[in-house]
């Protein structure tokens, strides 16, 4: 038993400070993820989460030039993107991927151009890997504990918006019928899907967040149709993967072909993937129930996007 | 500026610009733009793939490109298209991750490969890069038709015998071809901000579809032109320059097109009134 306990974790796995605050959070992330990434995927938003989490790139440049925590360039950039896109209109579906398009478009050149002055100002390139594919391991006791503040305030928005949102996610006429403010819901909805990105960018890499964002929450919606139910399993999806990813990247420090550690990023993803097949193609429906029925029963009649 | 090594520049950066005018007419009609941004920045893992095995750059672009647009066609039929997207791109990204690990690639490199190199290209890479592209705009010329109507009315198209899923394929990998010669120069993450900026705004300025592919094409050019001499005065990336005028483009697509429904309102309005008088007349008399 003890052996098998060793094989499975290598030593110093549960004593090494790093691991222990990369755990933290990781699995910080994936909760707040999983959570806003269920909403982002009813209400047709992935790809705006997709363009949060690469506009988080620019912020993240940024605060090496400024010297600051890239969770705090992450987050701001980010919150400061959801708010320019909901300026110029993503709230309507017709056009919106564009104008989604168009900001993530501009974000990027300026991400372009920070990461310039950073390779010139510092002569150093680190910052670009770090950036994009995340450094789990160093991560600072400090920097958890200010995204563990951004984590609660995502959760909060979603708390406080869960029945607003979800009714306006199932059918936004009947919500604005009902007096819900749909307008600044939507907006406050993007700014939660901005603040998740911007903590998964610090742990799995701004480019590879959406992989938590949208992942667990699809595969979520596979496996039930109750909007509770799903958030709970979609945290938790996000959560197994990423604690698994962080164990094998840990046992992988010895494996070939490089002998220095195969990414977190690329287990975290992976195992993403694989519980969404596994949900999509494996799991046994009972008789009666057609496999849309999930995200047909929340995200009533939304049109795919290819006719807007 | 236009010294030996830079006449490659513009005239690979020119080819790019083409093909990115014209696919992108065809990415914002059809409202693709999730996926147009998905497939270079996937690709990109390719390159990543093929430095570490030591194969030409194009081709891993090529494969992943390809092969990330059949996933998308095929995962995108069994679920929600956007999630069959984001799927598709996190699971080439994370392969990226993976390969870039393994490989002794320098951050130069794949700085440059991820926001474009222009100054580097050399005379031997023109060949490639104007084949594929002449093979994505023939490839758009044949299935032309089809994929205007698919895009405007796909009941019609339907009902005319036209299958949208195989004309959505053959779309996606024109796609992924135009990709794969277009990111070397301009970069995984800034090629799509040229396929949608110019032809959105080409889009308010025009109607006809035609009109508009040739005047996003110019735009697009433009763009890159003005793109590369920015670049070349300032030694800022290109991809900033891209970025920022694809922007540019969009806002005035955006005021052109307010312009253009205040003026249809107004024409529009102006024939009624003598409508509304002859009813009151009429009611008059009654």
């Amino acid at each position: 038993m003890n052996l098998i306990f060793r094989a499975v974790f290598e030593p110093g796995f549960f004593t090494s400070g790093p691991v222990r605050v990369a755990l933290l959070a990781g699995g910080l992330a994936a909760v707040v993820s999983g959570v806003v990434g269920t909403f982002a995927v009813v209400r047709g938003q992935s790809y705006a989460g997709h363009a949060l989490a690469d506009i988080s790139v620019t912020g993240g440049s940024a605060s090496y030039l400024a010297g600051i925590t890239p969770l705090w360039g992450f987050a701001g950039v980010g919150v400061a993107a959801a708010a320019a896109m909901d300026l110029i209109g993503v709230q309507r579906r017709r056009g919106r991927d564009l104008a989604t398009g168009i900001v993530r478009g501009a974000g990027l050149g300026l991400a372009a151009l920070f990461l310039y002055w950073d390779a010139t100002a510092t002569s150093t390139t680190g910052a670009t890997i770090t950036v994009l594919f995340g450094s789990i391991f160093t991560i600072s006791g400090s920097t958890a504990l200010v995204a563990a503040v951004f984590a609660a305030v995502a959760l909060g928005i979603i708390a406080v918006l869960y029945r607003p949102l979800l009714l306006s996610s199932a059918s936004p006429e009947l919500a604005f019928a009902r007096g819900v403010p749909v307008r600044a819901t939507g907006a406050l909805a993007l700014v939660a899907i901005a603040l998740a990105v911007s903590l998964s960018a610090l742990t799995i890499g701004a480019i590879l967040s959406t992989a938590l964002l949208v992942g667990p929450a699809a595969a979520a919606l596979r496996l039930t149709s109750k909007p509770g139910m799903a958030v709970l399993w979609s945290a938790v999806i996000g959560v197994a993967a990423t604690w698994l990813g962080i164990l094998l990247a840990y046992d992988s420090y010895y494996w070939p072909p490089a002998r220095q550690g195969w990414p977190v990023s690329f287990f975290v993803v992976a195992l993403v993937l694989v519980s969404y097949l596994l949900a999509q193609f494996a799991v046994i429906r009972p008789p009666g129930t057609r496999r849309d029925d999930a995200t047909a029963r929340l995200g009533a009649a939304q049109p795919d996007e290819a006719g807007a | 500026m236009l010294s030996g090594f830079m006449i490659n520049a513009w005239v690979v950066a020119g080819i790019v610009a083409v093909v990115a005018g014209a696919v992108g007419f065809f990415v914002v009609l059809r409202g693709s733009a999730f996926v147009a941004d998905a497939l270079p920045t996937g690709a990109f893992a390719g390159a990543a793939g093929a430095s570490l095995i030591g194969v030409n750059t194009l081709a891993g672009l090529g494969v992943f490109s390809v092969l990330g647009a059949l996933g998308i066609g095929w995962l995108g039929r069994r679920s929600r298209h956007d999630v069959a997207t984001a799927l598709t791109l996190v699971a080439m990204l994370g392969l990226g991750a993976l390969f870039l690990s393994f490989s002794s690639e320098y951050a130069p490199e794949i700085y440059s490969l991820l926001f474009g190199e222009v100054l580097g290209i050399s005379a031997n890479e023109i060949a490639p890069v104007a084949i594929l592209g002449a093979v994505s705009v023939a490839a758009l010329v044949v299935i032309y038709r089809p994929l205007l109507l698919t895009s405007v009315m796909p009941a019609l198209g339907e009902s005319r015998g036209l299958r949208a899923a195989r004309v959505e394929t053959l779309f996606l990998v024109v796609l992924a071809l135009a990709t794969s010669m277009a990111l070397p120069v301009v970069g995984a993450l800034l090629i799509f901000s040229l396929m949608i900026g110019p032809p959105a705004a080409a889009r308010s300025f025009t109607d006809r579809p035609a009109f508009a592919i040739g005047l996003s094409v110019v735009m697009a050019l433009g763009t890159v032109w003005a793109a590369i001499a920015a670049s070349y005065q300032t030694n800022w990336p290109v991809g900033f320059f891209v970025g920022a005028l694809s922007a540019a483009w969009y806002a005035v697509g955006r005021i052109a097109a307010a312009w253009r429904r205040s003026r249809r309102r107004a024409r529009a309005v102006a024939p009624r009134e003598p409508a509304g008088q002859d009813r009151l007349a009429a009611s008059v008399r009654l």
